[in-house]
């Protein structure tokens, strides 16, 4: 075996929020952590989080709770969210957040000094009884880019060692099954590394871009999952995809909730504020799968706005200036840049579009990655080495639909989490996987077989067929034939892939090269999201079906567990134990 | 319409040379970076860094007509005003002063090393409280304009000074980032910030050209940040 091998304590696959919080736990503790990111750490897409990071750290309401929270997570969840994932990420969260001031990230501030916080969908006080809640901290409208900054800024004091724009095509595993490390290229010069290391930690984030239209950078390919199906590890909750209710028409960028938060308001052709309709007290700040359905629907039945009746207006005007400018300027440029709207004056074309993968990888709060031990109905067990944190995780603290502002918190707290038990495990002596050479082959194959292709189809032209394929048949509604029909499409695509050919196949920065393995990555992912969204036979939080409009609690309380090696649909119990409070239970959902 | 990019490949080409593309946009008038990207579908090896196609990421800096800028923000018809008509070309080069590695991608270390060499990290040894440290409005309001900066390297790249000295004159990008740390009522390591900053080159060989403003993609002014530590650094020696 001719492949280069340099050894870690432990790796880190992206440089997102997540992985970052992971390496800067790692980095402190002095064991010897590499952090492999395809792109510089600040280039990802944690960069492009805006309106902020929900934490009840007590600031707008002092008597704020967190198990308050903790309550408005779970029922955002549709009941299918981990309640002792829940509950640690929103108990650990204000410890989390102080932290990140400490490490300087530039909070905006109240009169008192303290971290401003704004309204958000989905957010109530006394566990719904007390009205909309003010929780969601923000720096301006670009927490994330402030949180990445401050999270690079820190992995550099603390020596973090950065391999940035290297690509991690694939996870090498013994015959176990135990992961051993990454093979990855160094974008650069197209050298192929073998990172060999006790604790693999994906942190890789989304797959937007298996959709048409998405707020996902271009980078949100889906590594992690593709790199762990084709490992045999499952996918957990796959089918659940968040449409975020305002993209920008056309051009798909992202306008933060924080604009419904400080004021603004949904409109449609005749002017009305229509959510009203659907969500008589939260009304615009009703959960995101509630207000894209509702925009939908009212684009369904005629009300659109434009020429082509394709999409609603966000009203901000009302606001003036000076709120706008202050607390808003991000929108503000993006709205002028993409929509050539100035929100002061005019209102922003929005319509949802794909946002976040509530599933992933199934791990515990440790975010170490599960299988199930019997198959599918089988107990959960850990798949030793391998972790993963963030949106590639599927913990699971957003169930069926995520509440804005969850995200930022996911991936501090569990890549946080994730660092503190792999430093700890290491102390007691965590054991090295070691593949063969068989399975250093398995994991080099699909390195060879692009190298090797010639005279098939071009990976743009699969990749938009692709795109289109789920944008069609797995949107904001659903339906069984056409989902059936998806599942077809999908893998008709998967043999054509596999036929695929990359014309350049030259060393120095191939992102011709790079671009055909995460084509190969979108495939894996929209193959499971396309089987395991025709599998269940309800409707629940993102997840809407023509064809089985209710919840079904009796069959579909519980998670869906995705298996690459049969490509059939199981089931997971749902944690209804967390530690220190009651149980939520299950009701109907309404806001 | 017709662009003409930077080409070079390391592997195969001796020197670099300028291709000439033929692209279709229905008439739209799309940002740079979805013409690149039109232009990867006809060609796939054609190189460029991109991710968040929005402005906020900073990986698709690159010589637009002459001006650097982000692809993903700039419209074709600000880009090279006529390009839509067929008057002339959209023209793209790699960001100037830095070594390319292969055709719209180049080498960022050196930028990057003075970005690390201004510790940007808050230093404050105080033991931290068990909530946040307190900052007024008025102080947090200091470090708007600063904190901004998304390192996509346009104003560095654009600066003659920097051309000059990439090793040892700091650079607008930097020393914005310097000054965002300096204006921190949370950091309190000012005086060291501004020792390592007290020499003829790091700082002192701006020379006031204004590049770097004219072309931040995200409106920022470094020349401005320049100036207060300019005035900082006065202070401290009388």
């Amino acid at each position: 075996m001719s492949i280069r091998t340099v050894t870690f304590d432990a790796i880190v696959v992206g440089g997102g929020g997540a992985g970052m919080r992971a390496s800067l736990q790692m980095a402190q503790s002095g064991f010897k952590t590499a952090l492999i990111s395809k792109v510089f750490p600040t280039r990802s897409h944690t960069v492009s989080a805006q309106g902020g990071i929900t934490c009840a750290i007590a600031s707008s309401d002092p008597n704020d709770d967190w198990r308050w929270h903790m309550y408005d997570t779970v029922k955002g969840s549709d009941y299918i969210g981990d309640q002792d994932a829940i509950e640690y990420m929103c108990s650990v969260g204000p410890q989390t957040v102080f932290e990140l001031e400490h490490m300087g990230l530039p909070f905006s501030r109240t009169e008192e000094g303290r971290i401003y916080q704004r309204p958000f969908g989905g957010q109530s006080k006394n566990y719904g009884e007390g009205g909309q809640a003010a929780r969601t901290c923000a720096a301006a409208d670009r927490t994330g880019h402030a949180l990445l900054h401050t999270l690079y800024q820190q992995n550099l004091k603390n020596g973090t060692q950065f391999y940035s724009e290297w690509y991690a095509a694939e996870l090498v595993t013994d015959a176990r099954g135990h992961a051993a490390g990454v093979i990855a290229i160094c974008i650069e010069t197209g050298e192929t590394v073998f990172f060999k290391a006790k604790a693999t930690v994906f942190a890789t984030g989304g797959a937007g871009r298996i959709y048409s239209s998405t707020t996902n950078a271009l980078i949100n390919t889906g590594d992690g999952i593709g790199m762990a199906l084709r490992a045999g590890v499952p996918v957990q909750d796959i089918e659940m995809w968040q449409f975020h209710p305002t993209g920008i028409a056309g051009a798909g960028t992202l306008v933060t909730e924080g604009c419904r938060g400080e004021g603004g308001y949904l409109i449609n052709k005749d002017g009305e504020r229509f959510m009203e309709r659907y969500a008589p007290n939260a009304k615009d700040l009703a959960g995101r799968d509630v207000v894209a359905r509702s925009m939908m629907m009212e684009i369904l039945d005629g009300r659109g706005c434009g020429p082509n009746g394709d999409y609603v207006y966000l009203k901000l005007d009302h606001l003036g200036e000076e709120v706008l400018h202050s607390r808003l300027p991000g929108i503000c440029e993006l709205s002028k840049t993409f929509a050539h709207a100035d929100p002061v004056k005019e209102p922003i074309p929005v319509v949802p579009t794909c946002h976040y993968m509530m599933g992933g990888i199934p791990t515990n709060i440790h975010g170490q990655a599960l299988r199930l031990d019997g198959g599918h109905q089988g107990q959960a067990e850990q798949i030793p080495g391998l972790f993963a944190v963030g949106e590639v995780a599927c913990v699971s603290v957003h169930g069926a639909n995520r509440l804005g502002g969850n995200s930022l918190l996911d991936l501090v707290v569990f890549g946080r989490a994730a660092g503190l038990y792999i430093e700890d495990a290491l102390r007691q002596g965590m054991d090295q996987a070691e593949p063969n050479s068989d399975d250093m082959d398995r994991a080099m194959a699909r390195l060879r077989r692009w190298d090797d292709s010639k005279g098939g189809e071009s990976v743009a032209s699969l990749r938009k067929e692709l795109q289109s394929t789920m944008q069609n048949a797995f949107g904001v509604f659903r339906k069984g034939d056409l989902m059936i029909d998806g599942v077809k499409k999908v893998a008709d695509l998967r043999s054509r892939i596999g036929e695929a050919n990359l014309g350049d196949k030259s060393q120095a920065f191939n992102t011709a090269r790079i671009e055909a393995l995460e084509l190969d990555n979108l495939l894996e992912v929209a193959e499971a999201t396309a089987i395991a969204a025709e599998g269940r036979t309800e409707s629940r939080g993102a997840h809407s079906r023509y064809d089985y409009p209710d919840r079904d609690d009796e069959n579909w309380l519980c998670h869906s567990i995705f298996d690459p090696k049969t490509k059939q649909l199981g089931k997971r119990d749902v944690n209804f134990k967390p530690k220190t409070v009651d149980t939520f239970q299950p009701k109907v959902r309404t806001y | 319409m017709k662009v003409s990019i930077y080409r070079y490949n390391p592997e195969t080409d001796r020197e670099p040379y300028m291709k000439e593309y033929e692209v279709d946009t229905g008439g739209k008038d799309l940002m740079v970076l979805d013409v690149l990207n039109l232009v990867k579908e006809q060609d796939d090896s054609m190189g460029y860094r991109r991710s968040c196609r929005e402005g906020v990421c900073g990986s698709d800096g690159m010589n637009i007509n002459g001006k650097n800028g982000l692809a993903c923000i700039t419209p074709l018809s600000a880009a090279a005003p006529g390009v839509l008509e067929g008057k002339k070309a959209l023209i793209l080069r790699p960001l100037p002063g830095l070594p390319v590695i292969r055709d719209l991608v180049v080498d960022m270390t050196m930028f990057y090393n003075q970005y690390e060499k201004v510790q940007p990290y808050l230093q404050n040894n105080t033991p931290a409280p068990a909530i946040e440290r307190l900052q007024s409005p008025e102080d947090r309001e200091k470090i708007d304009g600063l904190y901004e900066c998304i390192l996509c390297a346009c104003c560095s790249t654009s600066c003659p000074s920097f051309w000059w000295n990439p090793d040892k004159f700091l650079g607008p990008a930097a020393l914005l980032q310097s000054y965002r740390f300096l204006a921190d009522s949370r950091d309190q390591a000012t005086d060291e910030r501004l020792g390592k900053l007290d020499d003829p080159f790091s700082l002192f060989r701006c020379r006031g050209i204004m590049n770097c403003v004219s072309v931040c993609p995200k409106g920022l002014n470094p020349t401005r940040a320049i100036g207060h530590i300019r005035e900082m650094l006065l202070e401290r020696a009388v």
